[in-house]
């Protein structure tokens, strides 16, 4: 019990849906599809989520869902088909290899391990658009991650709010 | 761990090693991003899905749009009365041109009848509006209201009021994509109006345009005015595309830097023109006669 990290906030949480899963990233996507023009330091919400769940749950989201949401993604962007594919295969398979490591640490220091997640996504799309001959976007492309990693403590709030179950204290009952 | 109810975490049953599945699906979207660039033949998966996606497009558009009418609303009455106001003194200076265009049109007609020209292509044109900037920060692109069930096709030129815009590059059933002149890889075929020399206009970054390729001596100007040459068959010749801003002429480098800056109002929001498809430029003289039939049919079968 004593090596056991005793964080406040860690409760026990019921089993995670399926269906939740995909209607939060269904919401992501479709705020992502809110036209703001070019407007700096909006977060690439469908990311955001897809790193949360791969970190979450790296049994249920994994490399396939990334796939399918990064061809919808490239679609609804109008961006060369498997820009985002490629990135946010790379988000869902760092996501699920350091699920583990990240977990064990409190929210502040898990959005420290998202953003450079974040970052090395936004780095393989400017990677591939530049080489496939498009323009720099410019540095302000790059504060999505920060904004995103920032939102880390309210995503969390929201997405594991199904789960959370109510607390009942006992007396004769250890946890 | 486990809940009363529910099966344990599947141990040992995970499918193939995290690292294959990842070489997997790198192939196959690099795959795709090769095909995409390169062949273009993903087309019609684009086409597909976006059909697919288009009533959440426009859900998703409904905020920004209630958020412009409200904006809209609130703005003052003063500001459209002076507006209005200015309308209507530019419309009357440019009645002075209209109403002498007509006469002169039709005199230009006549003497090319006289000459026995090739008669100048009439100019058709849908009316569309932008909706949004395409999300993709990497071009530079926006979305109008019109589509293929408008008869709106790839390739056409799109104007506003004061000049070219850019081109329709991809068209869905009820919206299309027009790219802007100032988008990387838009490459606009002009002449400087003042000496004459034909030259081709490039997208640069930060809204500006940039003619390549000019030698440092050229005869540029800052002030000029760059309008299409029409030469490409795909915009008409003589429409406003852009203003010298600055040439530098470095002794050290072959050719001039000379930047321009667009004359339409390229990251604005508004009503826009989408001009119909040029006729293809005649390749031989022979095939003239041939031609002007079924073309005229087409025609014909828009009116109706």
């Amino acid at each position: 019990m004593a090596i056991q990290p005793t964080h406040s906030s860690r409760r026990i949480l019921l089993p995670v849906k399926q269906w939740f899963i995909l209607f939060s990233l269904a919401a992501a996507f479709f705020l992502d599809l809110i036209p703001l023009g070019h407007a700096v330091g909006v977060p690439d919400w469908v990311a955001l989520v897809l790193a949360f769940w791969s970190v979450r749950e790296p049994q249920r989201v994994g490399m396939g869902t990334a796939f399918v949401a990064g061809l919808l993604m490239d679609v609804a962007s109008g961006s060369v088909m498997g820009q985002h594919p490629l990135a946010y295969l790379l988000l869902a398979y760092a996501g699920g290899g350091l699920s583990r490591r990240i977990l064990w640490f409190p929210l502040a220091q898990q959005a420290l391990h998202v953003l450079p997640m974040l970052l090395a996504t936004q780095l393989v799309m400017v990677v591939t658009r530049m080489a496939g001959g498009a323009d720099f976007p410019g540095w302000g492309f790059f504060l999505g991650s920060f904004s995103g990693a920032l939102l880390w403590f309210p995503l969390t709030f929201v997405l594991l709010l199904p789960q959370y179950q109510p607390v009942e204290r006992d007396e004769n009952r250890p946890i | 761990m486990s809940v009363v109810g529910h099966p344990p975490p599947p141990f040992f049953k995970r499918g193939p090693a995290p690292l294959a599945r990842l070489a997997f699906f790198v192939i196959l979207s690099l795959a795709l991003l090769v095909f995409d660039l390169k062949y273009r033949t993903l087309e019609w998966v684009r086409q597909g899905v976006a059909v697919a996606l288009y009533p959440l497009q426009r859900a998703a558009y409904t905020p920004v749009d209630l958020y412009e009418q409200v904006g809209a609303y609130f703005s003052r009455l003063g500001a459209v009365q002076q507006e209005n106001a200015e309308l209507k003194r530019k419309e009357l200076e440019s009645a002075n041109w209209l109403l002498r265009q007509q006469h002169l049109e039709l005199e230009n007609q006549r003497l090319r009848e006289l000459l026995d020209m090739r008669a100048r292509q009439p100019v058709s044109g849908t009316l569309a509006e932008i909706l949004y900037t395409a999300r993709d920060p990497f071009s530079r692109r926006v979305i109008v209201d019109k589509g293929s069930q408008h008869g709106i096709a790839g390739g056409q030129a799109v104007v506003d009021e004061s000049g070219v815009l850019g081109q329709v590059t991809r068209v869905f059933p009820l919206q299309s994509e027009v790219t802007l002149v100032t988008d990387k890889n838009q490459a606009v075929p002009v002449k400087i109006l003042r000496s004459g020399l034909r030259t081709v206009l490039f997208g640069a970054s930060g809204g500006q345009l940039e003619l390549r390729f000019l030698a440092a001596n050229a005869d540029v100007q800052p002030g000029d005015l760059l309008v299409t040459s029409g030469l490409d068959g795909v915009y008409q010749p003589g429409l406003p595309v852009a203003r010298v801003a600055r040439v530098d002429r470095d002794a050290a480098y072959s050719f001039a830097r000379i930047l321009c800056e667009p004359v339409a109002g390229v990251e604005k929001h508004g009503q826009v023109l989408i001009l119909g498809a040029r006729e293809p430029l005649p390749p031989q003289v022979e095939e003239t006669e041939a031609r002007d039939k079924p073309l005229k049919g087409r025609r014909a079968r828009k009116k109706e």
